[in-house]
């Protein structure tokens, strides 16, 4: 992207200072004046870039070069020949239009909608409420915050696979306890009309540490005694939590809603263990289809165009929950 | 008194919380430890302890096992050896302070691209260059998991150091090389192992890359191998579930012993 020419300007400034300095040759007696005043600066700022250098050299490589060559990929006919042949003829909006045209797009569209939205909003809210839970002090309170932050420290594969396992047909843990309750088994993955929502439950349960300590966080930056002065004003309990809380919170529900919708619109691995996309495209979203386009079926430009759309919708979201909280704010005062 | 009745009474609905929230956990450990083969339904406890779940998670999966955390601490020295400088150069105060502006913003835009974008990107570059099913090749790409959030991360500690440190050692001599080494990372510590601790983590969590870098058969992460195991309809849940307990050592020994360096990443990483 513009990671490389924008390093080039940048690293250019202090070089092209230095350059003017020293690249005609000067008088010996001028070159000991000037070291003094101008070099050091100079020298200590390419100094500064040095050690930014090796980064910046990683950032171009790994984020850089894949962005700017799936944009252009997905301008090509790029499939396995291509690295036989070396030949990836251009063919404009093709791949787009087969990604937007077949009739799976509509049903992507919605899965990945689906998904993100459903498992955002039930992480957020159980998130909220577990993180005003433990913002009142009772003993174990840091011991069991910490217990909670396993779940999303583990592998995404590995609590899938437990999921998988819970989740399993008639021996799954979770339908013999539905039986036990005297209800019908539900059959959690197999199921077009449920597994999409099977996959949401696994994805919240991933995702709800992560919304409780950013919360939390921000609730302990919450002065006490605002509280204390608004109980002496007799505001208390759901009063205080809409005047106080939810206000003084809302820079920090603000990262955690932006972070969270670009965590979840890109989810993989979940899907991949636990349904591969199915049962008859059931759970595929975009970033599934994705990789079931360029590494399944090995139509990279296919791929690339669909990851392209992908991310055109994850910042347009974003952009506008900046926008929506900065008029929210803007309205505040 | 009331006032402790209520918070013991929050204490022990924390308790049924994280029983709840840990379930799946338990599961995990419970199912691996009840061996059988041919026991298709999980029993509550594991009355008759079994450890064949573990011995053939052993037999088939150590060296995976191994491939993985060979990466991870590959991944972690890499990350570390250039997310560290990098951190120290945007926290300086000798450069303009839009092109550190700049820089953070890239940094963070990093993290708004979807991984099977840079994977996508990624496999043609790793085919001409021959890194397609490589240790180094999934050390390298594993890496952009935890650069970017570990400049970050490093950055916002670095720019505590009194300023007044630094000068005391470049009076006294020390070259800019000398003064990052012996005073700058020195003085960083706690940010360099929640760093590290985090990069360890992100890698030993690839799946990403183990998937689309490599044919699985000659490199294999236990990331992926856990995955053709659930794919293949395994009736041998004690064996997957041990190895799956296997692979979750890491993270639980992570969050015992480095605790408070998790909790000050996570709020770290998110704020900045």
């Amino acid at each position: 992207m513009t990671n490389s020419s924008l390093m080039g300007d940048r690293t250019s400034v202090p070089r092209r200072a230095g350059g003017a300095a020293g690249d005609a040759p000067r008088p010996p007696a001028d070159s000991g004046a000037r070291r003094r005043t101008l070099r050091p600066r100079t020298r200590s700022a390419l100094v500064t870039w040095a050690f930014i250098l090796p980064a910046a050299i990683y950032l171009v490589v790994y984020f850089g070069y894949p962005v700017v060559s799936n944009l252009t990929m997905s301008f090509q006919d790029f499939t396995t020949a291509t690295f036989f042949t070396g030949e990836a003829p251009w063919v404009g909006f093709d791949n787009y239009t087969a990604v937007i045209a077949s009739g799976l797009f509509g049903k992507l569209t919605a899965n990945t909608a689906i998904f993100t939205i459903v498992s955002l909003t039930v992480t957020f809210l159980i998130g909220l409420g577990l993180a005003l839970f433990f913002n009142k002090y009772f003993p174990l309170n840091g011991v069991l915050r910490s217990m909670l932050l396993l779940p999303w420290l583990l592998p995404l594969i590995i609590s899938s696979a437990v999921w998988r396992r819970m989740m399993e047909g008639e021996t799954g843990i979770l339908n013999v306890v539905l039986e036990g309750l005297g209800l019908s088994g539900v059959s959690w993955l197999t199921d077009p009309n449920i597994a999409l929502y099977s996959i949401i439950i696994v994805n919240i349960w991933v995702g709800i540490p992560f919304v409780m300590v950013i919360l939390y966080g921000g609730l302990q930056e919450i002065p006490k005694d605002y509280y204390e002065a608004a109980a002496l004003d007799g505001a208390t309990g759901w009063r205080s939590f809409f005047s106080i809380t939810w206000p003084l919170l809302r820079p920090v529900v603000v990262v955690v809603l932006m972070l969270g919708f670009i965590y979840t619109i890109r989810v993989l691995d979940i899907i991949l263990a636990l349904t591969g996309g199915g049962p008859a495209n059931a759970t595929e979203t975009y970033a599934s289809r994705a990789y079931h386009l360029s590494f399944v079926n090995f139509e990279f430009g296919r791929g690339a165009a669909l990851s392209n759309i992908l991310i055109v919708v994850s910042l347009i979201v974003a952009a506008f929950q900046l926008r929506a909280n900065k008029r929210a704010s803007d309205l505040a005062g | 008194m009331p006032r402790a009745l209520e918070s013991y009474s929050r204490t022990a609905i924390g308790i049924v919380i994280v029983a709840l929230l840990l379930f799946p956990v338990y599961w995990m450990l419970n199912t691996s430890l009840q061996g059988s083969e041919n026991l298709l339904e999980t029993e509550w406890f594991p009355f008759e302890l079994s450890f064949q779940g573990y011995q053939r998670a052993i037999e088939t999966q150590l060296g995976n096992l191994g491939t993985s955390l060979l990466i991870s601490i590959g991944s972690v020295i890499v990350c570390l050896a250039i997310a560290a400088p990098a951190a120290y150069g945007l926290s300086r105060t000798n450069i303009s302070t839009r092109s550190i502006a700049v820089f953070v913003i890239l940094l963070l835009i990093t993290q708004m691209i979807p991984g099977i974008v840079i994977a996508n990107g990624l496999y043609p570059l790793y085919n001409t260059l021959g890194l397609l099913n490589t240790v180094p090749g999934l050390i390298l790409a594993d890496a952009s998991h935890g650069i970017p959030f570990c400049i970050l991360l490093i950055r916002a500690f670095m720019q505590n150091i009194p300023h007044s440190l630094l000068e005391a050692a470049r009076i006294d001599g020390a070259s800019e090389i000398r003064l990052f080494l012996s005073v700058v990372l020195p003085l960083s510590r706690n940010a360099l192992v929640t760093a590290a601790v985090f990069s360890f983590l992100f890698a030993w969590s690839d799946f990403l890359f183990a998937l689309t870098l490599t044919n699985g058969s000659s490199v294999v992460p236990i990331t992926l191998s856990m995955y053709v195991f659930v794919g293949a309809h395994t009736q041998s849940w004690a064996a997957l579930m041990a190895t799956a307990t296997l692979a979750s050592i890491p993270a639980a020994v992570l969050l015992v012993v480095a605790q408070k360096y998790i909790a000050s990443g996570v709020t770290g990483g998110a704020v900045k």
